[in-house]
């Protein structure tokens, strides 16, 4: 397959290295970063009014989780060696170190937390089940069936210093993957120290956004009707953090225009040419601009709550597309230009293939997949609570 | 045989050590070797360079490299009087098979021989997240095929296109200044076939090697040097122009 290329590229620069499979494993590991953080807000900074979304945060953390090596893997030319990254690993390397920050953060951050928050109703329902559903909450419990008061307050204090850990883990294991694009001095488009800070703040306004959608979305299904304060407290932290996010991505862009560096007018013709869609268009107008107006909106003029559930569900989509399109615009827009500035190349997606279109669209929806299972496993509701509070009395009388 | 838990436990990562020994194999014995006494580089003369492609087809064939990809290109470059700083540059094929006329004739042209640079500090094993890539204690940038992961981490850090990925071995492929002839006193396919002696292997730590007198007496330089690579692909004659 004969790729276009316009200008001067090195020989082995013109097919691209890394495919949108490595443009959806920034995506998702932000999504994981950004979820636990909206969820530290109720556990360690006291936002009460964000509780209703505490769980179903934590689940959509370990749902994206689970799928974020995925596509890394799916990429590899040998996966079957990927191991060696754990076994041998090559200190000097930030891809080696990652493996690592994602292990720790997975199982002595998440997981921890989740068991423990889940435990007493884990407990409960191994009691209040029958067949298979007994069988897997049994396994869950891990053998510890104590849910005496004293039992509980230990599992709140250590769920909290874990969410304490959890907070820096999930800074370090976003800011981590901006590491990974922003050392490689080779690349001027990603050679920066702000990408990491950058990919951090792009994660948790993601990880905001989509547990803000997916909460209103489980309320409708659930025909429920939504905590507007929740939401209303959501939204209002999205938009500090969008503000944030959209701060530095201008201060890296003026900080480029203005410095003109020899790499300038290679990637200024990018952005105007093969990356004005994606960057221009739907990164910086569609996904950030037009998101942070609407919210904004909300924030200065009072609407009904009709007009701001609307709102929100326009704003979070639009912002879900905008990072999406911001990890694009990095990845893939990294490699299309020559590291000798001369010349630039074009990214020509398969569809059936390894790293094509459609593997790309099953891993996206993988991980609501299995947070549909987790929902179904671990319901994240209040009102389940309420209700497995009378079959625990019944269970364990006086206890 | 009683063994208990604790025994077997101490005995399993022993057992897997071993076993990962045996796989890895004898390296080829190179008796009259001894790699801490070499510290190899190449010197390019650009002033020399006629741009055949002899080279880039003795690397080809002696490496086996597959069509489409380069351990070793040639460029050719046009830098008009009027704009220095715009080069032309083109390399159809790698400039295997030689370049057709240039279309423009005000100017200057000439042909710049690429490869691995085999930096000291190199951006490509640094990154790499096994360690398959490595510099060898004789100055040479290498890639076990064998622990290789196929992430493509090595070719995005190496800042001059030199390195790419195999579509059938999976693994990243570099020149690795035919590591199998130096290590027998021979020199590197491109160098054997270069007609004019634009390229010249250099061994750094020997002290009655050409390359100390040519240092010395030349204007050198490498690419990109504000990288901090420690290149020791040294150019004679190169352009300011030349990326």
């Amino acid at each position: 397959m004969q790729i276009p290329v316009e200008g001067f590229m090195y020989p082995n620069e013109v097919e691209l290295q890394w495919s949108v499979l490595i443009v959806l494993y920034p995506f998702l590991t932000g999504l994981v970063a950004g979820a636990f953080i909206l969820a530290s807000l109720e556990r360690v900074f006291m936002v009460k009014a964000v509780k209703p979304t505490y769980r179903l945060a934590l689940l959509t953390a370990l749902a994206f989780l689970i799928v974020a090596p995925l596509p890394l893997q799916l990429h590899l030319g040998h996966p079957e060696r990927s191991f060696e990254m754990y076994l041998t690993p090559h200190r000097s390397s930030a891809m080696a170190m990652f493996g690592f920050v994602y292990l720790w953060y997975l199982l002595a951050v998440l997981v921890v937390e989740i068991w423990l928050d889940y435990r007493r109703d884990i407990v409960v329902m191994s009691q209040g089940t029958t067949g298979w559903k007994r069988l897997v909450y049994r396994v869950l419990t891990l053998g510890s069936t104590n849910i005496s008061e004293h039992a509980l307050h230990i599992d709140e204090r250590v769920g909290w210093l874990v969410t304490v850990i959890g907070i820096p883990s999930a800074f370090l294991l976003h800011g981590y993957v901006g590491f990974i694009f922003g050392s490689v001095k080779a690349n001027p488009w990603w050679s920066s120290p702000l990408m990491p800070v950058v990919f951090l703040f792009s994660a948790m306004v993601s990880g905001i956004a989509i547990v803000m959608l997916l909460y209103m979305l489980m309320c409708r299904v659930r025909r429920e009707p939504i905590d507007m304060d929740c939401v209303d407290t959501v939204a209002k932290y999205l938009f500090y953090t969008f503000i944030i996010d959209f701060s530095l991505e201008m201060l890296d862009l003026i900080h480029r225009i203005y410095e003109a560096d020899e790499s300038f007018r290679s990637l200024d013709f990018m952005v105007h040419t093969r990356l004005f869609l994606s960057q221009v268009v739907i990164q910086i107008l569609l996904g950030t601009v037009l998101p942070i107006l609407l919210i904004g909106l909300t924030q200065v003029v009072k609407l009904a709550a009709t007009q701001r559930k609307r709102i929100y569900v326009a704003a979070g989509c639009l912002t879900m597309i905008g990072i999406f399109a911001m990890r694009w615009n990095v990845v893939i827009g990294g490699q299309l230009f020559s590291k000798s500035f001369l010349g630039y190349t074009t990214y020509k997606m398969g569809f059936a293939t390894r790293e094509g279109l459609l593997t790309a669209v099953v891993l996206t929806v993988l991980p609501f997949v299995i947070l549909g299972v987790l929902v179904k496993l671990l319901p994240p509701w209040p009102e389940k609570k309420s209700a497995l509070s009378s079959v625990a009395a019944a269970a364990y009388g006086a206890d | 045989m009683n063994m208990t838990r604790r025994q077997l436990l101490i005995l399993l990562p022993a057992a897997a050590v071993a076993w990962k020994s045996i796989l890895a194999g004898t390296p080829e014995a190179s008796p009259n070797y001894t790699m801490t006494e070499h510290w190899w580089g190449m010197l390019v003369d650009i002033t020399k360079c006629i741009g055949c492609g002899s080279c880039v087809r003795a690397c080809q064939m002696e490496n086996q490299v597959t069509d489409g990809y380069f351990r070793t290109w040639v460029e050719r470059y046009h830098v008009s009087d009027y704009d220095i700083e715009n080069p032309k540059v083109d390399s159809p094929d790698g400039g295997k098979n030689g370049f057709p006329p240039a279309a423009v004739s005000d100017g200057k042209n000439f042909f710049v021989p690429k490869m691995c640079n085999h930096c000291a500090d190199s951006p490509c094993t640094q990154v790499c997240p096994v360690g398959a890539t490595f510099v060898s204690p004789d100055g040479v940038v290498l890639v076990d095929q064998k622990y290789c992961l196929g992430c493509r981490y090595c070719v995005q850090a190496c800042p001059y296109g030199c390195r790419f990925v195999d579509p059938k071995k999976e693994t990243a492929q570099k020149c690795t200044l035919c590591y199998h002839r130096i290590t027998k006193g021979l020199t590197t396919a491109c160098c054997e076939n270069c007609p004019t002696g634009a390229r010249q292997l250099a061994d750094l730590k020997n002290p009655n090697d050409p390359i100390h007198e040519f240092l010395r007496t030349h204007a050198v330089q490498v690419l990109k040097p504000y990288l901090a690579t420690r290149s020791k692909l040294f150019y004679n004659g190169l352009d300011g122009s030349v990326r």
